[in-house]
């Protein structure tokens, strides 16, 4: 391993530095400052003479004296089982004063894409007793279904709620032995202490730490390291799923934050920036991390991904939430109004959506009238929000019966439907009778996208009844 | 670094000189434009892009990481082409043409692994070859010699290559070969295998262009019934993320009256490919009754893999495509999404440095989008048949916005124009194709097939409904300030008779086994019951009976229903009557 003295130019998070023997395009780099610091970066372009390096730590307190060695490889993760339980930074060292970590095996963090002829199509319901998401936007096993929010909404909140639990039903009657293979990784990339404290605070108390890994790069932590933190996650999350058959929930928070590393990465770069100087690779850069979730063929267990991310200005056409979208299966949509209404979750299922949900759902998976009953409750909702606009121009005496329905339709929506707290865990079967409740408010003939035997089982025909069975 | 004596062995090697990414420039390569290399120690399939003086640049198909400077590359002196002949049927390939099911019993694992070729047929099976010529015919480019049953539903037809001259036939016998060997010898010296292979970026050649006039039936109500497109024709199907882009092109894939279907996942979700390969073996064609997938070749090369695979993929797809209408099929080609593609090309010309175009898109977009579409077609070919390749584009505007220069450039091209709404995606109105903005240039000469075919008043009775959702749209914008009651009474019922339009007809649910593919008949006879509600609501409107009266007549409601129902012509014949005798009971 040679040692050189050789930096030439340092530039935000760059360095580079002339060589004399070939380097490998994406290796490991270790620089060593003069006050006996040593920091670690990648080689982002490898040419004859010279390199350029991106330094994880930043590049405060480098100088052109200081030592650059190479070490000849890409950057790994040590993974085993006993990573469970234990807190690490984001660049994957241990900081809970935990024993040292002895491997299993070392793997290159990148990852490798999954053969799309390998994969199985995810299709296992994920009860995560949210009914805004139970009911309206399915989450499956093997899905990547971020969470859209905003500064200052509860987003933590839900995660932790979706965390805690999380369930598969027939697991939860059957022996807790083949259950229990079921993992937490939490990435943290650039969130302030006092979020972390929330989120470890949550896991202590629960006792979910045991079955967590979890990577804590905080918001006063190098914005660098935030591009290695979730392949980090990820290749863990890999291979507790794959080669130890775990069922595992990967969290990362918050990907605006990585994507702003991103961002800086590029400006050093001198790149020509794409849309509001976001690089141009970006959507391919996500792919990257969104794309490792999934389910293989003849493999036991899963990975899952919920990525949270705070959209800028409340704007989900900023690249970070518009490129995200073009990539997840779906997403929950955090709502602010509803937020200060007091909803708790404050999901709004308009702009939500889960792809994966139509196979994942239905009878002997759900409940034969559960795709029936979310279409139907969503075009009742959008009828009702569409009306509440011109209520407030002509007033309810001015609309129909029907339209007058509609709107105490979405008012009942959204008090008891979506809302329910973060520690309430509504099994599926609660959460479509719920559904009936509302539903048996409109007329029956209005509910046109319900097949009309399911009506005829379900529909409360006494609506007096049906607003007392859903008053508690 | 080598030695006078052994430059000689390595002839057309050539030196590594920098890595960045998917791109490597190399020194001492003596390559064309185009030509496919194999880069470093491990040997990855890569392709050249740019030669100035001593210095060539490479696109790597594979991740280059740990690839450096000093590292060997070796050229094939081919260009980028794609192996053709049975076998490409039933199958589902990365960007550059290798089985994704090869490469994993390759591999041995389920993540794809670097420096692992594979070619896109099978050289070792044996295909029953049947020959359609006798020794002593004359044979010209492009014509058929002989057929193979390659799959459930398609015949292979084998031909002679478009780049051969062609001659008597001087042997030929029918029998089990693989595609490597001779099944008919010409004159000419010319032997004819049944493989082919053709540069991706170059058409194959073909005799004439030609107006399209018979739809791609698609069987879904909004399309047929109102945006249809041509076998041969191109169409773009723009919307931001989640409005059902890949469902529809799914939906085409399926129910489509192609003969062969070329699915091109570009830079998309494994899953939804994964989705593919899962439903497509065990649904059957409509027209043929045999599993779909024996008439569909899946490309998948998914955001997460190679970039630069992704840049090939479109080429490679087309290419098949092409191949399958010289043997006289319609081919229909999705490419799920032409933006991933046009971010490839913009991704690689930035490493490049090249000098950027439009929002970094290399200046070059427009030209390749043009080039592509202007592959699709109905043609005649080199031996006198006819054959269609029709493209439909998926394409992905950042923020949903449709002035960016992806979509912009395409509709400049394409004549089928299906835009999806966020607006309705969001209020689960699928497919949620917006009808005021939509539109097909192809209407006029496909009405004459719709009338042949379907029904002889077909293009009035569209006309028909087009105006009245037109007339819905400018009276909402009354209703958004006034309410809909004080809107006078006729306006009210167009209103009622717009929303069953919507609601019953338009909207078609892609996962109801039933209403997942509409016969256009049906399609027809569904748009007339509305209109038979229409006529008689302003009729007894007339005699004198108060709107909200007409529009809570019992059978309404059932309108709704005609999706769902499979004995569909008794259904749309009962409900008729009944709306017809409880309207007129009303005066
Ligand atoms: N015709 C349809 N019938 C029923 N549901 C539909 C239909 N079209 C779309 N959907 C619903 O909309 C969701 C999103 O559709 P789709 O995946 O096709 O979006 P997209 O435009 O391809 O998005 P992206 O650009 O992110 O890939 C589907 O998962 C499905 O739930
Ligand atoms: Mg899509």
């Amino acid at each position: 391993m040679k040692e050189y003295q050789t930096i030439t130019e340092i530039s935000g998070p760059l360095v580079f530095a002339e060589v004399d023997e070939p380097v490998g395009y994406d290796e490991i780099v270790e620089i060593e400052t003069d006050d006996g610091r040593t920091l670690r970066g990648q080689v982002l372009e490898s040419s004859e003479g010279v390199v350029s390096i991106q330094v994880f730590e930043g590049t405060g307190g480098i100088d052109r004296n200081a030592s650059v060695r190479f070490l000849g490889e890409t950057m790994k993760m040590p993974v085993t089982e006993d990573l469970l339980g234990r807190v690490l930074d984001g660049s994957g060292n241990p900081i809970d004063g935990g024993p040292e970590i002895v491997p299993d095996d070392r793997i290159d963090i990148v990852g490798k894409a999954i053969n799309p002829y390998s994969r199985e199509y995810p299709e296992e319901f994920i009860q995560t007793g949210v009914s805004g998401i139970d009911g309206m936007n399915t989450l499956v096993r093997g899905q990547k279904l971020p969470i859209f929010s905003g500064s200052g909404l509860p987003h933590n909140d839900l995660a932790l709620q979706i965390a805690r639990q999380a369930s598969v039903p027939e697991e939860e009657e059957g022996d807790d032995e083949e259950g229990s293979e079921f993992a937490v990784i939490f990435g943290a990339m650039g969130i302030t202490a006092e979020e972390a404290n929330e989120f470890m605070d949550d896991f202590e108390r629960t006792g979910a730490l045991e079955r967590s890994v979890v990577f804590m790069n905080l918001a006063d932590d190098p914005a660098v390291e935030r591009t290695v933190t979730p392949r980090l996650a990820l290749t863990t999350a890999e291979y507790l799923a794959f080669e130890k058959g775990y069922h595992v929930l990967v969290i990362l928070t918050d990907i605006t934050n990585y994507c702003e590393a991103l961002r800086e990465i590029g400006a050093a770069r001198e790149e020509v920036p794409g849309r509001r100087g976001y690089p141009g690779y970006m959507y391919t850069d996500l792919a990257q991390l969104y794309e490792r979730a999934g389910r293989i063929e003849g493999k036991e267990g899963s990975v899952t991904q919920i990525p949270i991310l705070t959209m800028p200005g409340d704007d989900d056409t900023h690249p970070i939430p518009d490129l995200t979208g073009y990539i997840t299966e779906g997403q929950i949509v955090m709502d602010r109004d509803l937020n200060s209404q007091g909803i708790e979750p404050p999901i709004n299922v308009l702009p939500s959506l889960s792809r994966l949900m139509d196979d994942g759902i239905g009878e002997g998976l759900t409940r034969g009238d559960h795709a029936d009953v979310s279409d139907q409750m969503y075009a009742a909702y959008a009828e009702g929000e569409d009306l509440r606009d011109l209520v407030n121009i002509v007033g309810r005496e001015a609309l129909s019966e029907l339209d007058n329905k509609y709107l105490d339709f979405a008012d009942r929506f959204e008090e008891e439907f979506i809302q329910q707290g973060y520690d309430n865990n509504r099994s599926i079967d609660d959460t479509i009778e719920l559904g009936w409740d509302l539903l048996s408010e409109l007329p029956k003939e209005s509910l046109n996208r319900i097949d009309e035997d399911l009506i005829a089982e379900h529909y409360r025909e006494d609506e007096t009844e049906a607003a007392e069975v859903s008053a508690d | 670094m080598s030695q006078a004596e052994d430059t000689q062995t390595v002839d057309e090697d050539g030196v590594i000189e920098s890595v960045s990414g998917p791109v490597v420039t190399a020194a001492d390569l003596d390559a064309r434009m185009n030509d496919v290399v194999y880069v470093g120690d491990e040997g990855l399939m890569g392709e050249v892009i740019e030669i100035e003086g001593n210095l060539t640049t490479i696109q790597v198909y594979e991740e280059t990481s740990g690839v450096g400077p000093g590292e060997p590359v070796e050229n094939t002196g081919e260009p980028l082409s794609v192996d053709l002949g049975p076998g490409v049927l039933d199958a589902i390939y990365d960007g550059v043409q290798r089985p994704l099911d090869v490469l994993e019993e390759k591999m041995g694992t389920a993540f794809l692994d670097r420096g692992v070729d594979a070619p896109g047929i099978d050289f070792e099976t044996e295909w029953e070859f049947t020959p359609t010529v006798e020794v002593g015919d004359a044979v010209e480019a492009g014509d058929v010699v002989g057929e193979v049953p390659e799959t459930e539903s398609i015949t292979h037809r084998v031909m002679v290559p478009p780049d051969y001259e062609g001659g008597e036939v001087t042997a030929t016998e029918s029998g089990e070969f693989t595609v490597d060997e001779t099944v008919v010898e010409l004159d000419s010296g010319e032997e004819i295998t049944m493989h082919q292979e053709w540069p991706v970026r170059e058409a194959r050649p073909a005799e004439t262009k030609e107006t399209p006039t018979i739809p791609l039936v698609s069987g879904q109500r909004i399309l047929d019934g109102l945006f249809p497109i041509a076998k041969g024709g191109t169409a773009a199907i723009p919307g931001p993320f989640g409005s059902g882009k890949t469902v529809t092109q799914h939906q085409l894939a399926k129910w489509a009256d192609a003969d062969i279907v070329v699915y091109v996942g570009c830079g998309e979700r494994g899953n939804e490919m994964t989705e593919v390969i899962e439903d497509f073996p065990e649904l059957e064609d409509p027209q043929t009754g045999k599993p779909l997938m024996s008439r569909t070749c899946l490309i998948a090369n998914t955001s997460n893999m190679p970039v630069a695979a992704r840049e090939s993929c479109i080429y490679t797809g087309i290419t098949i495509a092409e191949y399958f209408r010289d043997m006289g099929y319609d081919v229909a080609l999705m490419a799920d999404s032409t933006s991933r593609w046009a971010e490839a090309m913009r991704e690689i010309s930035s490493r490049l440095e090249e000098m950027p175009g439009e929002e970094g898109y290399p200046a070059y977009l427009a030209a390749s989008l043009s080039e592509f579409y202007e592959r699709a077609g109905k043609f005649q070919l080199l031996n006198g048949d006819e054959g269609s390749v029709t493209a439909i584009g998926a394409v992905s505007p950042p923020g949903g916005d449709f002035s960016e220069p992806v979509t912009q450039n395409t509709l400049r091209i394409v004549k089928t124009f299906w835009a999806l709404d966020a607006d309705l995606a969001e209020r689960r109105h699928f497919p949620s194709i917006n009808w005021n903005e939509s539109y097909s240039l192809y209407r006029q000469q496909l009405d004459p097939w719709f009338r042949e075919n379907v029904a002889e008043d077909w293009p009035e009775v569209r006309q028909w409904a087009v105006d009245v959702l037109d007339e819905e749209a400018e009276l909402q914008e009354i209703v958004q300030l006034v309410g809909k009651d004080a809107l006078p009474e006729d306006q009210q019922l167009t209103l009622e008779v717009a929303r069953y339009l919507r609601e019953a007809w338009l909207q078609q649910n892609a996962f109801h086994d039933v209403d997942t593919y509409c016969d256009p008949k049906k399609t027809y006879r569904m748009l007339g019951a509305i209109r038979t509600f229409n006529d008689e609501a302003f009729e007894a409107l007339d005699a004198g009976v108060p709107a909200e009266e007409i529009q809570d007549a019992d059978a309404l409601p059932r309108l709704n229903r005609m999706a769902t129902a499979e004995e569909w012509n008794e259904y749309i014949d009962e409900l008729e009557s009944e709306i017809e005798s409880q309207i007129r009971a009303l005066y």
